[in-house]
Order: structure tokens, then sequence, then C-alpha cells
């Protein structure tokens, strides 16, 4: 555990000083919030919820596929193509140490995008909950850890920092656009809901608004079980196909 | 150098060699990167190993760290097996990978600060920060640095465990000449400090300068390891001296002399070819004792290049 802490600690400081990263995870979900809650209020319509009460878990699961899917993959691959991993791996720093450190930035990143929202949302909008707060930590928990394991499959299968940047894009943008993280799922056309079910960022949003309305863990059993089998099944091929350099 | 030539044979009867590599191979594919490479690491030795890129140095030095498995073969680092005892190793040596960055954002005293903290009594990174002459860059992110400054941090971290081997792989290459210079200087007082050097690089020059003994590798195997000295004088390759006659002028003076293999004269300008480190004070004594005067001498000494080309047939490209 030597150096751990430190090196978790300035990976945090990193983060913050790639401009890109941080403003895609801490200030976008902002600018939507304030964009979309301006244009359409926040009137109870769906079981006493209005519409920015409902788009803060789906930006939630919004900020879990850009931290899991984009942040993760690109700046693993980056870190392997510079020989930074290589570098670390040479010190008595334990393999797990060093991913887990990269992996707990991310998370507390997310978590701090998820917190701004709800802060922001609860000051301007005066955001309503019907769920149970455990519920939800768990929810954005699970999401947070199939997804990330979803980026280190990527960051083992793809060679270049540029290749990672190409196929995290390729996958991200449809899947924010068609899974209802981005725009309300009641607005799109049944045939992207349906067809949406292939899209793992789906399942995210679903368990999320989900939880957040109070619905019953029994509700999303297909959410959880999809997204558990991901988050397995990302681990151990990540396991196989991982590579330092 | 030549003290240390000496100094390094000395270790080898009283001290256990630091590192010690037995039939090491390393296969890649169909590609055999290091083939039966035997050889020992005494303490307090520069040991250079050269060759070309692809010669197997890399993965030589890599296996030794315990970075790469070795397919065949033992390697023995501090009388252990790095691959068993990998954080005991990594606790006690000190590396500078090759083409390794660090993140570009990250400010030279923060990876001074971050790579400490990986170990239980680093040195204090102030004072090797001095040292290696980045006080003045302590604030700057890695990517604004130089070359030479990179690798300049490379080395404080690969110190900063006090380590008592460290490993330099090729840590010139890409480097302005001045750069290549200074660090030779760094890695002398590296090891006047008391450490075991192991490097890696492909100018032979740097080789020949800083290196107490050398392995000279070449398709994955090792064709000759001893001194520089040693090596060029292997060779028999003879040492020229050329110089200009102020006026005409008489040199069978020159013919004369022991050790001399070959006299041309071509209009005023003079070539003597011979035997011997000496045939130089030799000629210029033989000249004044004549009276002969001359200009524009110069010396060719055959060097470990000419010994490389000797040895492989083809020349060393970068």
């Amino acid at each position: 555990m030597r150096g751990f802490w430190k090196l978790t600690l300035v990976e945090f400081k990193l983060f913050l000083r790639e401009p890109m990263a941080a403003f895609f995870t801490l200030v976008f979900p902002l600018m939507m919030l304030f964009i979309f809650g301006s244009v359409f209020g926040n009137k109870p319509q769906y079981f006493g919820l209005g519409t920015v009460d409902l788009s803060i878990p789906a930006y939630t699961a919004m900020i879990i596929a850009t931290t899991g899917l984009v942040s993760l993959t690109i700046s693993i691959s980056a870190a392997r193509e510079l020989g930074i991993l290589r570098r670390l791996h040479a010190t008595p720093l334990t393999p797990i140490s060093i991913l887990t450190s990269q992996v707990l930035v991310l998370f507390a990143m997310t978590a701090l995008g998820m917190v701004l929202l709800i802060i922001a949302a609860k000051i301007t909008f005066g955001l309503r909950f019907n769920g149970n707060v455990f519920s939800v930590i768990l929810g954005f928990l699970l999401s947070s850890c199939s997804f990330f394991a979803l980026g280190f499959v990527l960051a083992g299968i793809t060679r270049t920092a540029r290749s990672a940047q190409v196929v995290a894009m390729a996958l991200f943008y449809p899947m924010l656009f068609l899974s209802g993280a981005a725009i309300p799922k009641w607005v799109l056309p049944e045939a992207v809901r349906t067809y949406g079910q292939i899209l793992p960022l789906t399942h995210v949003v679903n368990l999320l608004i989900g939880l957040w309305l109070g619905e019953p863990w029994s509700d999303h059993l297909k959410e959880v079980v999809v997204l558990l089998v991901m988050m397995v099944v990302g681990l151990v091929v990540s396991a196989r196909t991982f590579r330092w350099e | 150098m030549a003290t240390n030539a000496k100094t390094t044979r000395i270790f080898k009867v009283v001290s256990a060699p630091v590192i010690q590599v037995e039939h090491l191979r390393k296969v890649y594919g169909p590609t055999i990167a290091v083939d039966d490479v035997s050889f020992e690491v005494y303490q307090g030795e520069i040991f250079g190993m050269v060759g070309t890129n692809g010669a197997g140095k890399t993965t030589s030095i890599e296996c030794i760290e315990g970075l790469r498995q070795q397919d065949r073969g033992s390697i023995h680092v501090f009388g252990v097996d790095p691959q068993k005892e990998i954080h005991d190793i990594r606790r006690k040596v000190g590396v500078q990978l090759q083409e390794s960055h660090l993140q570009p954002r990250l400010k030279v005293w923060e990876a001074l600060d971050l790579f400490a903290s990986f170990y239980e009594s680093p040195l204090d990174w102030e004072k090797l920060l001095e040292q290696l002459g980045l006080t003045e860059k302590r604030n700057t992110a890695f990517a604004r640095l130089s070359g030479g400054q990179k690798q300049r941090l490379q080395i404080a971290l690969a110190l900063i465990n006090d380590p008592q081997l460290v490993f330099f792989d090729e840590l010139t290459t890409g480097l302005d000449p001045q750069a290549r210079r200074a660090m030779w200087d760094l890695i002398r007082s590296v090891r006047d400090s008391g450490k075991t050097i192991f490097l890696t690089t492909h100018f032979m020059d740097e080789a020949e300068r800083l290196c107490d003994r050398v392995a000279i590798m070449d398709k994955g195997k090792i064709i000759a390891l001893d001194t520089p000295e040693n090596l060029i004088q292997s060779l028999g390759v003879e040492s020229r001296v050329v110089f200009t006659l102020k006026e005409p002028h008489d040199i069978a003076c020159c013919r004369s002399l022991s050790g001399v293999t070959l006299v041309e004269q071509n209009g005023d300008r003079v070539l003597v070819q011979g035997k011997g480190d000496m045939l130089v004070v030799e000629v210029v004594t033989a000249l004044a004792k004549e009276g002969i005067r001359f200009a524009d001498l110069r010396t060719e000494q055959p060097n470990l290049e000419d010994v490389f080309l000797a040895l492989t047939g083809h020349e060393l490209k970068d």
C-alpha cells in the first residue's frame, strides 16, 4: 500500500489538469441541466416528478459513461502508450494498486459530477426525490463498476490512445443519445426504446431512474443482472487482455 | 579508466557478482531476441551492453530487471531470482526504462515526491533535484522539459531509493552531444558514490569512454566481453600518426622506430603506422631529435567502433 494514496492524489490532480475530461465530467452535465431545465421547467408530471427531477439520474448515467467508457479507456491506453504504466510497474507498487488508483480517481470524479448536479438542481429547480438514498447509491456503484469494467476491456484491446479514443467515442455517442441518458426516453420513438435495450447504458438509465422514482429492486432485476454480467465478464476479459506495454 | 578496470578485476575475486546471468534465452514468436547469453556484473563497475537496435540489449536488461520472464537460463541479482523476489528486487534497484515518459502534466517535484513515496527510506529528493541541476525546473510539467532534462529527471527517479544497482537503458538516445557528455559525467558520479551500473547503448564512443567492461551484442548473442582497452588491443589494429612537414626532409628516423610497420610520404604529408600506445610519443621524440619541423599532427587510434566492425562485419547505425 506504500505510495498508493500519494499516487491516487497525483492522479486526482492530473485529472483536473486535463481540461477536456474535467469539462465533460463536471461542467457539461451542469450545462445540460441549466439549458434543458430552463426550457422545460420542472412541473410535476410523472409520478409527481418533473423533467429536471428525472434528468438527474439520466445525466448521472451520462457521467458514468463519460468516465467509465471514455476517460478510463483513453487515460489507460495513453499511459500505456507513453510507457507510464511500464514505469510504475517497475516500482514496488503492486499492479492492483496502480490500476485501483486510476479507478478510484475516476469514481470520485463521477460521484462529484453527480453531487454537483444534485446541488445545482436543488438550488435552482427545487429537486424532488422519491427513492431511497442507499438504493440510489448502490445502483450508482453497480453502474459505475460495470462501466469501468467495460472501459478496461476497451483499454486492453486497443493498441494506441488514438484508436482507444475512436472506439470509445464510437460507442459513447450512440449510447448517449439512444439510451435515454441525454434525451429523455419518453420522447424517443418506440423502435429506439426497443432496440436501445442492447445498449448497456440503457440499463443504467432505467435502473437509476427507477430507483430515483422509488421503484423496488424487484422491478429492475433485468438491469441488475445485465450490469452484473457486464462487470464480471469485463473483469475476466480484461484480466486476460490487459497489457502493461 | 585503467584503474577502474583493475579495481573490477580485484572485486571479481573478493566479492560475489551483483548480477549473474547464465544461458539466458528469450524468444518472441519466430524471433530469438536473446540467445544463450551468460555474463556477470561486479560491484562498483559500469557494465555496458552495446549493439544495434534489435540486438537483444533491452530484452536482456528487462529480464534482469524482472520486467520480463526469460524462456530459459537463470538470472540472479544480489543472489536472488528477480522473478521470484520481485518486490525485494524492486526496492533494491533503480531503473530508467527505454522510451518511458511520465504523465505530460506531472510537475518535476510531484514526480519525485510521488516516486519517493513508493519506498521505505527514500533519499531527500530536494537534494537530488539540486544534484541533477533541476531545481529551477521543479514546477515545470514533464512535457515542457527538454530531452536532457527529462532524462535527468528519469535518473533522479532511478536513484530515489538509494539503490545499490542502477539500470540505464539507452539513456542518451535522442540527446544532443553536449547533453550526452553531461549524462556521462552524471553516470560517473553515480558510480563514484559506490553504486553498480548496468547500461545499454548503441553509441560505441559512449561505451568506450564510460564503461569499465563492455559486452558487445549482435543478433541476440554476446560476441565479445572485456574492458574497452582489451577489446581494442585484442583486435591488433595499429595506430596512425599523420603530420605535415614544414620543409622537405628525410624521414628515415621514423622507419627505424620499434613497432612501426608502415611509413608513407605523399608530398609533405607523412603517415606513420604502428603498434602500441606510445607510437605518437616515439614519433614526436624522433622528429624533435632530428630537428625536423612539422605541423598539423594528429593521431588515429583504433576504437571500439573498429572492434565492432571487425567482429560483426557491419557498421553500427543509429
